[in-house]
């Protein structure tokens, strides 16, 4: 379990996080919504290390991640981030088997290629395995960032709007596919999303933040609530349900 | 394991058989230069001979060969391989394929240093002088590069740009001394801006090998970092890299690498930025390769314009400064206008 208790993040004036508590278990999804500028993305990137929380304790399975040695940090958490703009070409096969440094010392082993073979293969990208990352579409980039975080082997895996730039078939693939690995290797994902349909339809809890809060968080049906879109978005909203799914239907802004 | 699954893997190591092959074929070629080099000079000592003489303590030729040719090739492999190494580790930790020892003003405060030498020396002016002061500015370039680093935040961007400025404030600084100068010192100054391998010899040599050759393992060691580096700084981060650490450690090294390589011989242009470029060419961006095909490179290159300078017009010789970015711009121009890719 992941647990995150009394969070406060903040740049030198400002505070993007305020007193954030939530918890992540393994076998479930878990989306963070809320309008832009909100701290989705500070939150996640204080899970992973890269930024470093003011106060506040992040836990995993008792041991605090802010004390946890890199690597070891890394083996545990796994991040997919927006997107990652690399300067020099490099293989697909390459970006898939950086996920693997956490677990080596100077090359990677046998063991480590097989590994990122298989997950090419599951995944379908083995077209691309040699291609240069550069030139894939947005969509195959999600994913191939998206398997360089499975070969990473982690418990945990953050992403990072992970169908912001997707059209409907990759968006659909790509939660597909981050469903499967929740059910079958018992995984913990914590989604930052903007489409609140998906966020609904895929997730099993959702916390919905506004100006670094949390304003309420619980299942999809607790969540999306009429007063609870407008309070938070601006924006007068009609839910829907269709399959058990909470499907939320803007009309206009709120005011 | 399915067949598939072999098979993306076995092409995969067939990629990297490949660029094991030509890192071998970069050692051939250099070991060829070295030897076409050996037996060209200004007095005829021919293929078979120099060969011979390099094996025999005694006489004549093999005083040619052992005191004068040998001691200035093995230096111009030495300072190409270090500035092609420098150069592809800048590259990487600055994410910029503009960075070389030039980018971060470390060639040009070790400039400095040798003009301060050799206006300031008086009577105790000598080589070691100017390389030992040569050798402390580059240093103290990239300290200040650092620092200014610490204070702000350390993103590759600042550094560029604080190496840029240092780059100004040094060359401005040699200027400014060169005004100041008798004409023999200006004389010098100019010579050893135009890089220069006559007065080298094995004491010189030993002292540079050694701190070009210590960090190299430990560059090797740290290539997926460099790797995951240059693919960003946040998502090596999650990945597990201690990225200011080997940003830090990187530049410190090559920093060390850069100054001894050009302490004793001056300023060597273009191979620190081309070398990379055309190693990335051929061997792709996996650091593991490319530190080892770039500095072999980097030591063809400087060798062979050394060789080039020091016979095409004897008895004259053409600075090597010179002569490498003569061979080197036409070489890097040609793999620039084949490669396929939109990049290479």
């Amino acid at each position: 379990m992941l647990s995150i208790n009394n969070l406060f993040f903040g740049y030198k004036n400002t505070n993007i996080l305020k007193d954030i508590s939530l918890e992540l278990h393994k076998g479930e999804i878990l989306s963070i919504v809320g309008p832009n500028g909100t701290g989705k993305t500070s939150l996640l990137k204080c899970i992973t290390g890269i930024h470093k929380p003011d106060c506040g304790t992040i836990m995993i399975n008792g041991q605090d991640l802010c004390k946890m040695h890199r690597r070891n940090r890394a083996k545990s958490v796994g991040y997919v981030p927006q997107n990652s703009p690399s300067k020099f070409p490099i293989t697909v096969f390459d970006v898939v088997l950086m996920g693997r440094r956490p677990y080596m010392t100077w090359r990677p082993l046998n063991e480590d290629l097989k590994k990122v073979a298989y997950i090419i293969e599951s995944m379908n990208l083995k077209e691309f395995a040699l291609r240069d990352f550069d030139q894939l579409s947005g969509g195959q980039k999600q994913k191939v960032l998206l398997a360089r975080a499975v070969a990473q082997d982690t418990d945990y895996l953050l992403l990072d709007e992970p169908t912001s730039s997707l059209d409907l078939k990759h968006q659909l693939e790509v939660l597909e596919l981050l469903s499967s690995l929740v059910t079958e290797n018992n995984a913990a994902v914590m989604l930052a999303m903007h489409d609140l349909n998906l966020a609904s339809r895929f997730s099993h809890r959702i916390v919905m933040l506004n100006k670094g809060q949390i304003i309420c968080s619980g299942t999809p049906q607790q969540v999306m609530k009429t007063e609870n879109i407008r309070s938070v978005y601006g924006v007068e909203a009609i839910i829907k349900q269709n399959n058990g799914y909470p499907y939320v239907l803007p009309t206009g802004t709120a005011g | 394991m399915n067949s598939d699954m072999q098979n993306i893997c076995e092409q995969y190591k067939g990629h990297s058989t490949r660029k094991f092959i030509i890192i071998i074929f970069l050692v051939l070629v250099l070991m060829g230069t070295i030897l076409v080099s050996l037996s060209m000079g200004a007095s005829s000592v021919g293929f078979s001979d120099s060969l011979k003489a390099l094996f025999t303590k005694t006489g004549l030729t093999s005083a040619i060969v052992w005191q004068l040719r040998l001691p200035r090739i093995v230096m111009a492999v030495l300072v190409g391989c270090a500035l092609a190494l420098a150069g592809s580790v800048f590259q990487a930790l600055l994410k910029n394929p503009l960075a070389s020892p030039y980018t971060l003003g470390i060639a040009s405060s070790a400039g400095f240093g040798a003009v301060a030498a050799i206006i300031f020396g008086g009577s105790f002016y000598g080589q070691y002088l100017i390389a030992g002061s040569a050798f402390f500015f580059s240093l103290l370039a990239s300290c200040l590069i650092l620092g200014i680093a610490r204070i702000k935040n350390t993103t590759p961007e600042v550094m560029i740009l604080a190496g840029i400025a240092i780059m100004f404030l040094f060359s401005s600084l040699s200027s400014f001394l060169q005004y100041m100068g008798t004409v023999e010192q200006v004389h010098e100054i100019v010579f050893w801006f135009f890089g220069s391998l006559s007065k080298v010899g094995w004491q010189e040599i030993s002292v540079a090998a050694v701190m070009i050759l210590v960090p190299v393992p430990i560059l090797i060691k740290w290539s997926w970092d460099f790797n995951l580096m240059a693919a960003g700084d946040e998502s090596a981060k999650t990945l597990g890299v201690n990225v200011t650490g080997i940003r830090m450690g990187g530049i410190v090294f090559a920093s060390l690498i850069t100054a001894a390589g050009i302490c004793f011989t001056g300023v060597i242009g273009f191979v620190g930025l081309v070398a990379p470029h055309i190693a990335r060419m051929i061997v792709g961006s996996d650091h593991f390769f490319l530190l080892p095909s770039s500095a072999l490179i980097g030591g063809i290159l400087v060798l062979a314009a050394d060789t080039l300078g020091r016979t095409c017009w004897a008895p004259q010789v053409i600075p090597l400064g010179i002569v490498t970015s003569f061979i080197g711009v036409p070489f890097y121009f040609y793999l620039l206008m084949k490669k396929k890719k939109a990049y290479w």
